[in-house]
């Protein structure tokens, strides 16, 4: 998809700037960084590795977070405290040195970068899951389905979840910017993936560095991260909007 | 009239949670061994201020409380701590109408949802199709169009919810239905609409129906008998007209003198005076 | 009658939202000295948007086009936000209907209520509480001391609207708006509550304009009573004349709907469908008669 291979380097065209700037290189619409790559291809090559932390890292926080809050708001009592006293527990620990421990035992890459947010942000799902799931199940509905005679598990998933997901769905588009920022910190610092494959924070990184030559390879990289968080939180808005009967009146 | 639901000596009472660095605080006693029968296709009024325990007696009857004390008879079984397999069958004949349609009804289910889900639960209908044409039925009793089923509660007014709520509880042809202070929010001409129904179906379906309301005129305009209920006891019960021509008990006097009726009666508001401020002291 | 106290002259308004839809037709009432006045009506006749109308506070999305509200004199629809605060909390109070609501959790009573005796009457810290306390003694309130020391939630419902009535009264008004002040409450404290306020409106000569959607609450404490529907009087005269002897249909449907203790044979009658019709028809053709009324 890319116009050019993002890993080839043309010394010869080093920092060259963008269409539209004064010598400019045709066919390197963005310009070159200080090894004379393309920056749009190296872009769009970044998209690939922080969507896939979006989706993954986010996802799985969610489901991991959304089903204990679930279990925890609805069941009450021992399961709760239980689940409770773990969340308490786990958010003491600083988030940034939890990850940082955590790549230095699994080692750097995509997956422990997945991991690391996945362990840092499923409290956030649980906790508010938690108290959601708390809220409907005082609701009459639920005594209603309980007088009618459905089982525990029908009116957790029946009647209660329908009600939680809005929420949910706001804060797992919320979790996926999050998700794409933590993956530039990490590559930024260069935790992430090895320094092959092209990322947003890598470039950022390099991008710093010649800021005052070539100011368009850490412009561009930034004006992705932030308009992919931007897109996440609108899609999660659509998202809402099309899927929740009370939100579409 | 032979009894269909018994309750004796019942006893509720809610555990206050503990912080925890405080002591345990007391649990609150929310009724004090209350009795309380209702006939087959008995209306029955359960009347009372707040704090009186009415809606909490409500709830023990359906079993949606456990009583720390006494028992339910349900047409000669005690289903009083029963589990939730034992007490399956009994769902179906025990059904409940709420105060507030907005929060009873799912929001994010259609009407036709709410009603044909109970139906396909108790094996009342084959399959969704059978299932629908028994809503239809019951939805042109209660005079709801058929188009309901694809609504959602927050499109229907008030008085229709309230409809919805009522069929909800009748589809499934129980025996029993607590009404739980369902006209309460409702403006008088809907809320005479509502009882209307609410008395046809009753005397149709020969249900037995416990009524739990504040308002004592509306319960004399549809209940035979009436429990008075303050502070989790039952201070007098009886047949409406013996209670209302004749009260016995002083609260109970005072609750039927409180009512301010529609006429212009200058005396009124001097009247008892001194028994509700000793009363209340 | 000698000068009515409030003189509501063909009030009109609109809800912006539902496309113009009327909300109020050229509402007309009085409310004379010492008098207490009631306002009837179910949910969305209007008798809140008047209530608010006459406070100042209407919500954007409702637009008084025409009318006028005279109070002493004044219209307080041509008042500027100034002048209506100089005269609102002095000479116009108002009981709200949620005691719960209506006052701040994280403030004691004593702080909210001699917020209004500072800022109107221009009393010292220490002579508003006295007044206060003296207040809550003239609702009845046994341990005033306790009370004005004590948060809302610390308090009954019960108590918690004697509170506000003492401080709507306290400031001596000339006109006190009761905006359904005893719908929250249960019936044995309603009648206290009622006996309340009548003693105190008797006693310092004030004149109320009492909201209800309660027929019985309206007939045990109105000296005289205007009936709303869909925004419109349908009726109006003195309480006793309007329950006994209803002229209007609509008037006669809601004593029909309302069920009552002593007599079970009667009550309960929803309204004939010819009726609502009748009634219908009657907003329809008020409507068209009053296209393009002038603004004011």
């Amino acid at each position: 998809m890319a116009p050019q291979d993002p890993l080839a380097q043309n010394l010869l065209i080093a920092t060259v700037p963008p269409i539209g700037f004064a010598d400019a290189e045709p066919g390197y619409l963005l310009g070159t960084d200080g090894l004379g790559r393309d920056v749009l291809s190296r872009v769009i090559f970044g998209t690939r590795v922080s969507l896939t932390v979006a989706f993954v890292a986010a996802g799985l926080a969610c489901l991991i977070g959304s089903l204990l809050g679930l279990f925890a708001g609805f069941l009450g009592k021992f399961v709760d405290a239980l689940i409770s006293r773990l969340v308490d527990i786990w958010m003491a620990f600083p988030p940034v040195l939890l990850s940082i421990l955590l790549v230095a035992v699994i080692g750097a890459g995509l997956h422990s970068v997945i991991i690391a947010i996945v362990v840092i942000d499923w409290t956030r799902f649980c906790r508010v899951v938690r108290t959601e799931t708390m809220g409907q199940a005082q609701m009459d509905y639920v005594v209603a389905a309980r007088t009618i005679g459905f089982s525990n598990p029908a009116i957790l998933f029946r009647e209660i979840l329908p009600n939680v997901v809005p929420v949910l769905i706001a804060l797992l588009t919320l979790e996926m910017g999050i998700a794409v920022v933590v993956e530039a910190i990490l590559s930024f610092v260069g935790l992430s993936v090895s320094s092959d494959t092209p990322t947003w924070g890598g470039m950022i990184a390099e991008g710093r560095q010649i800021v005052h030559e070539a100011w368009w390879v850490l412009a561009v990289p930034l004006v992705a991260l932030f308009a992919t968080v931007i897109a996440f939180n609108q899609l999660g808005d659509g998202l809402a909007r099309s899927l929740d009967p009370v939100l579409r009146r | 009239m032979a009894d269909l639901l018994v309750a004796t000596g019942l006893v509720v009472s809610y555990h206050q949670t503990r912080g925890f660095l405080s002591p345990a605080k007391p649990a609150a006693t929310v009724l004090h061994g209350v009795d309380i029968r209702v006939g087959k296709g008995e209306t029955v009024g359960i009347v009372g201020e707040s704090g009186s325990g009415k809606t909490t007696l409500g709830r023990a009857l359906l079993g949606l409380v456990a009583p720390s004390a006494g028992t339910v008879l349900f047409d000669g079984t005690h289903i009083t701590g029963l589990d939730q397999r034992a007490r399956q069958p009994f769902r179906r004949r025990m059904q409940m109408i709420f105060q507030d349609p907005m929060s009873s009804l799912n929001p994010r289910h259609t009407i036709g949802r709410i009603l044909i889900e109970p139906i396909l639960l108790h094996g009342l209908a084959i399959d969704h199709a059978t299932a629908l044409t028994l809503v239809y039925g019951v939805l042109d009793r209660v005079g709801l169009s058929r188009s309901t089923v694809d609504r959602y509660s927050f499109e229907l007014s008030g008085g229709q919810r309230q409809r919805v709520g009522i069929a909800r509880a009748v589809v499934l042809q129980p025996d029993f239905v607590l009404a739980d202070e369902i006209v309460s929010g409702l403006d008088v001409s809907t809320q005479a609409q509502v009882l209307r129904l609410l008395k046809e179906l009753t005397s149709e379906m020969h249900l037995a129906l416990a009524f739990i309301s504040h308002d004592l005129s509306v319960i004399r305009s549809i209940c035979q008998r009436v429990v008075v209920m303050h502070d989790g006891r039952v201070v007098e019960e009886g047949p409406c007209e013996q209670v209302f021509a004749a009260p016995r008990a002083d609260y109970t006097r005072m609750l039927i003198d409180a009512i301010p009726l529609p006429t212009v009666d200058p005396g009124w508001l001097n009247r008892g005076a001194a028994v509700e401020i000793a009363a209340t002291a | 009658m000698s000068e009515p106290r409030l003189l509501i002259d063909s009030l009109s308004a609109i809800s912006l939202r539902d496309g113009g839809k009327p909300i109020l037709r050229r509402v007309s009432l009085a409310v004379g000295t010492g008098e207490v006045h009631g306002l009837v009506g179910e949910s969305g006749a209007g008798k809140s948007t008047i209530a608010k109308a006459i406070l100042g506070i209407i919500p954007s999305q409702v637009k008084v086009t025409g009318g006028q509200i005279g109070f002493e004199g004044r219209d307080l629809l041509a008042l500027s936000a100034s002048e209506l605060r100089a005269v609102l909390g002095r000479d116009i109070a108002l009981v709200p209907q949620d005691p719960s609501t209506a006052l701040n959790p994280a403030r004691r009573i004593d702080a909210q209520m001699t917020d209004g005796l500072r800022l109107k009457r221009g009393l010292s810290a220490k002579a508003a509480r006295q007044r206060a306390g003296a207040l809550l003694d003239e609702v009845q309130i046994r341990d005033p001391e306790r009370v004005l020391s004590s948060y809302p939630h610390q308090l009954s419902g019960g108590m918690r609207q004697r509170v506000l009535i003492a401080a709507a009264f306290g400031l001596e008004p000339k006109l006190v708006i009761a905006d359904e002040p005893t719908t929250a409450l249960d019936v044995t404290v309603q009648k206290q509550i009622l006996r309340l306020i009548r003693s105190l409106q008797e006693r310092h000569g004030t004149s109320v304009l009492f909201v209800s959607h309660d027929l019985g609450v309206v007939a045990k404490i109105c000296d005289r009573v205007t009936v709303l529907y869909m925004g419109k009087v349908v009726e109006q005269g003195g309480t006793a004349d309007v329950l006994t002897s209803p002229r209007h249909a609509y008037t006669k449907a809601l004593l029909a709907a309302n069920p009552r203790y002593d007599r079970p044979d009667i009550g309960l009658e929803p309204t004939p469908p010819e009726v609502i019709a009748a009634l219908r028809a009657e907003i329809a053709a008020f409507d068209a008669n009053n296209q393009g009324a002038p603004h004011g």
